[in-house]
C-alpha cells in the first residue's frame, strides 16, 4: 500500500495546466471600492446615465449588506477594499477587425485553446473571450447577426441596445437579491449579452470563455442571455485563471430569460484555478446563476465544476410559466483544500412544472463538497413535478460530502422525489481493473467518469470530451 | 510457466497459506479443489498480486520473471488472468470502455500500436460470440445489473479478448445454472491451447467435465496435501475430503 500512496501522491501534485499569466499592459484603477470608483467604471465603459444611476443604486444597497456566511464553506475574511475592481487589457485602440488584436492577447487564448480567428475557430461555436474586465472579441458575429441574433460584450450591449438591456437587466436576479449580487450589479465590468429572436434556433453553439489575468483584481463579469419566444440556444462557458499566491475574487452574475416555448441550454466548464495542494491561493467563486422560464420554456443548466478554492454557486430555474422545464445536472469536483458548496434551487410557480436534479458530487484530498438543493412548489403550481438525485463519491478518508437538501411544498398535488448515495471507490473496483491491466490512475479516472457519465453525457460534444480529460487530470492519483 | 515455491501468505497476522508448491506448464489444465477455507481463493489473489494479502516466504516465478516483484498491472499485461468469484460492478463505465482500455494497454506493453476503434469492435463481437453472451451486454456497465450468469460469463469474455498466458479461475463455477455451466466452461476449453495454461479453483466435479484437468490438487489449511489425476476429483465427489484429512492429520 504504501508504495501505492507513493505513486498517487506523486500524481497528485500535477500542476494546473492553465496557471501561465499573459505578459500584457493592463489599464487598472486603484484598490479600493467607492461610489467614486464606480462612477470611473462607468466612464471608462461610455455608459448611458441610467446604467451609471442603475450602478450606484446598487452599490448603495449592497453597503447595507453583509457577508452571507450560510454556507458550509470556511470563507476567509475579504477586505472589498483591497480588491482593484477594474482592469483591462491595454489595446491601442478599438477592434475593427481580428488584425488588429494584440498578438500577445491572441496567443493567450490559443494557448488555452480557444481560437479567436473565426477560420480556424472549433466549427460551430461563436465566442465571447473576455480577460479580465473586458471583452476582447466576439467571433461569428456576422453569421449571427444574418438571423437576427445578438451577440456582444454586455457593455456593447447597453450602448447599442439600451432597450433590449433595460428591459431584461435584472428581471431575473435583482441587485437586492444577495451581497454578491449587489456588489455585482455596482461594479461589473463586462461579459456576455446574447438574444435570440422570436422562432429563431440558434445555429451554432455560443461560448463566453472567461479569463482573469491580472494579480490582485476581481472579475465580474455579467451575462445576460434572452431567448425570446420559440427560440432556441446552447450556451457554454468556460474560466481559467493563472495560479497566484493570494485569492483573487470571482463574482458573477447569469441572468437567463426563456419566454414562451423557447429552451435554453448552458453548460458551464468551470477550471478557476484551484490553489495549490498546501491550499494556497486559488479563486474564490461566488456567483449568482438564475432563468426564468415562461410557459412551455425549457431551462437546462449543466456544470461540470472542478476550479476554485471555493465555490459558491447555484443555477436555479424560476418555472413561472405553465408547463414548463427546469433542469440541473451537475458534477462538482473537489481536491486537496477545496471547498464548495453548491447545488440548484427550482421554484415551482406555474401549473404541470417539471423539474429534474441529478447531482454527482465527487470528493478527494482534503477537501469538502457540499450539495444545497431547494425545491419549492408554490400554491398555485399544481401538478409540479421534481426528480432530485444527490450522488457523492468520497475518495480517500480526509475528505467530505454533505446535502443539505430542502423541500418547501405549497400543493398537494405535487410530487417530488429525492434519491440520494454515497459511495466510495472501493479498493475492490481497482484490483479488477488493475487486474486488467489498467493502472490505477487510469482506474479512478474511469471510474469518476463512469460515475459522472449521466451528466458529461448532457455537454455538447466538444465539451465532453474536454471535461472527460479534466476531470480524470484533477483526480489522478487522489486515491490512496 | 509458473513456478510456486514454498509460498507463505498471512492476512494481517493470520497465516493463510502455509508452503504451496506448484508447477504450471503451457498446455495444462490444473484443478485445485478443496474445502472451505483451505485457502484456494487466497492463493489466487496472491497470485494476481491483491495487496490485501502480504507473502511472508516463498518464491513465484512466472513466464521467467519474479512475479512477487512485478505490480498487478504488470502482471496482467504480462498474461496472468483472474477470472474473478465474486466481479465488482463498475456502475457507468461501460463494457466496450473498459475492455478497450485493458486490451490497449496490454497492447502498450507488448509495444504493439493500439487497436482503432473498428477493430476493437470487430474483436468484441467475434469473443462475445465464445460464451454466447448477448452483445447488448457489452454496451453496459460493467457487471452493472448484470445477473449471476452473466457476471461469469462475462469473465470468461474479457479472458477470450485479453487471450492470457496464464488463466486462474476462482470458483467460475458457482452460482451457475446447468446451462449457463456448459457454455462458460465450453467458452473455456475453446480458448485453451499449446501454448496457454489454466487453473480452476472448484468445488465440484460437474465443471472438470468440460474443462478436463491434467492434474487435480487438494488444497487444505494452507498446503496442497494430495495432487492426482482428473480420477481424483471423481473420488472426492463422491467420498468427500474426510479420508484425505485424515491421513494429513497423522
Amino acid at each position: 500500500m504504501a508504495e501505492k500512496d507513493k505513486v498517487l501522491i506523486d500524481k497528485i501534485d500535477k500542476e494546473y495546466e492553465y496557471g501561465f499569466t499573459t505578459d500584457i499592459e493592463t489599464e487598472t484603477i486603484g484598490k479600493g471600492l467607492n461610489e467614486d470608483v464606480i462612477r470611473l467604471i462607468s466612464a471608462k465603459k461610455e455608459e448611458p446615465e441610467w446604467m451609471l444611476e442603475r450602478r450606484l443604486k446598487a452599490f448603495r444597497h449592497w453597503q447595507k449588506m453583509s457577508v452571507p456566511t450560510w454556507a458550509h464553506l470556511d470563507i476567509p475574511e475579504i477586505d472589498f477594499q483591497d480588491i482593484i475592481y477594474y482592469a483591462a487589457p491595454k489595446q491601442r485602440k478599438k477592434l475593427g477587425s481580428m488584425d488588429e488584436v494584440d498578438p500577445e492577447l491572441k496567443r493567450t487564448f490559443d494557448k488555452l485553446g480557444i481560437p479567436l480567428e473565426e477560420q480556424m475557430a472549433l466549427a460551430g461555436v461563436a465566442v465571447d473571450a473576455v480577460m479580465d474586465s473586458v471583452s476582447v472579441k466576439t467571433t461569428f458575429r456576422e453569421t449571427l447577426a444574418e438571423k437576427g441574433i445578438i451577440f456582444c460584450s454586455i457593455s456593447e450591449a447597453i450602448r447599442e441596445y439600451p432597450d433590449l438591456v433595460q428591459k431584461y437587466l435584472g428581471s431575473v436576479v435583482p441587485y437586492t437579491d444577495n451581497f454578491y449580487a449587489a456588489l455585482n450589479a455596482a461594479v461589473f465590468s463586462d461579459g456576455s449579452f446574447c438574444y435570440i429572436p422570436k422562432g429563431v434556433r440558434c445555429p451554432m453553439e455560443l461560448s463566453t470563455y472567461f479569463r482573469i489575468n491580472a494579480e490582485g483584481t476581481g472579475q465580474f463579469e455579467r451575462t445576460l442571455l434572452v431567448a425570446d419566444e420559440g427560440a432556441y440556444v446552447s450556451y457554454l462557458e468556460g474560466c481559467t485563471a493563472p495560479q497566484r499566491d493570494e485569492n483573487q475574487l470571482h463574482a458573477a452574475v447569469v441572468e437567463i430569460v426563456v419566454e414562451r416555448d423557447a429552451e435554453v441550454k448552458y453548460s458551464t466548464v468551470q477550471n478557476w484555478y484551484p490553489g495549490d495542494k498546501e491550499g494556497k491561493g486559488g479563486i474564490y467563486n461566488f456567483v449568482t446563476k438564475r432563468g426564468l422560464c415562461r410557459q412551455n420554456g425549457r431551462l437546462s443548466w449543466t456544470q461540470v465544476e472542478t476550479g476554485s478554492a471555493i465555490t459558491w454557486k447555484y443555477p436555479s430555474c424560476v418555472l413561472l410559466g405553465d408547463n414548463s422545464v427546469g433542469e440541473f445536472y451537475s458534477v462538482a469536483m473537489t481536491n486537496n483544500f477545496q471547498q464548495a458548496d453548491t447545488g440548484t434551487k427550482m421554484i415551482h410557480i406555474g401549473r404541470n412544472t417539471r423539474s429534474r436534479i441529478v447531482s454527482k458530487g465527487i470528493s478527494a484530498g482534503k477537501s469538502q463538497n457540499a450539495y444545497r438543493g431547494l425545491v419549492r412548489v408554490a400554491k398555485g403550481a399544481d401538478n409540479a413535478r421534481n426528480y432530485s438525485q444527490c450522488d457523492s463519491l468520497l475518495i480517500g478518508d480526509k475528505c467530505g460530502a454533505h446535502t443539505f437538501p430542502e423541500i418547501d411544498s405549497h400543493n398537494p398535488t405535487a410530487v417530488l422525489e429525492h434519491e440520494a448515495t454515497t459511495s466510495k471507490i472501493s479498493e475492490d473496483q481497482l484490483f479488477y481493473c488493475n487486474q486488467r491491466g489498467i493502472s490505477t490512475e487510469d482506474a479512478v479516472g474511469l471510474i469518476v467518469n463512469g460515475y459522472a457519465r449521466e451528466v458529461l453525457a448532457k455537454l455538447p460534444m466538444e465539451f465532453a470530451v474536454e471535461a472527460q480529460k479534466l476531470l480524470a487530470i484533477s483526480l489522478e492519483g487522489s486515491v490512496g | 510457466m509458473l513456478s510456486i515455491k514454498n509460498l507463505h501468505a498471512s492476512i494481517g497476522e493470520k497465516p493463510i497459506l502455509k508452503g504451496i508448491n506448484l508447477e504450471v506448464k503451457a498446455g495444462e489444465v490444473h484443478a485445485i479443489m478443496g474445502p472451505n477455507g483451505s485457502g484456494k481463493s487466497t492463493l489466487a489473489s496472491v497470485l494476481a498480486g491483491n495487496e490485501k494479502f502480504t507473502v511472508t516466504d516463498g518464491s513465484v516465478e512466472f513466464l521467467g520473471q519474479n512475479l512477487m516483484e512485478l505490480s498487478i498491472e504488470d502482471r496482467a499485461r504480462l498474461g496472468l488472468f483472474l477470472g474473478f468469484q465474486y466481479p465488482v460492478e463498475i456502475p457507468g463505465v461501460t463494457m466496450a470502455n473498459f475492455m478497450k482500455m485493458a486490451v490497449n494497454e496490454q497492447r502498450k506493453f507488448r509495444g504493439e500500436e493500439p487497436l482503432t476503434a473498428g477493430q476493437f469492435l470487430k474483436l468484441m463481437k467475434q469473443k462475445s460470440a465464445v460464451v454466447e453472451l448477448d452483445s447488448k451486454l457489452t454496451s453496459r456497465a460493467v457487471n452493472e445489473g448484470f445477473s449471476g450468469g452473466e457476471k461469469k460469463k462475462n469473465e470468461i469474455f474479457q479472458m477470450a479478448m485479453l487471450e492470457p498466458k496464464l488463466a486462474i479461475l476462482d470458483e467460475t463455477d458457482s452460482g451457475l445454472d446447468i446451462d449457463a455451466l456448459r457454455i462458460v466452461a465450453t467458452g473455456v476449453t475453446k480458448l485453451h491451447t499449446p501454448e496457454n495454461a489454466t487453473v480452476v479453483i472448484t468445488h465440484y466435479q460437474r465443471l472438470l467435465d468440460y474443462i478436463v484437468p491434467d492434474f487435480v490438487h487438494v488444497l487444505y489449511k494452507g498446503q496442497i496435501i494430495y495432487s492426482g489425476d482428473k480420477s481424483l476429483a471423481l473420488k472426492l465427489e463422491k467420498e468427500g475430503y474426510d479420508w484425505l484429512i485424515n491421513d494429513y492429520k497423522e
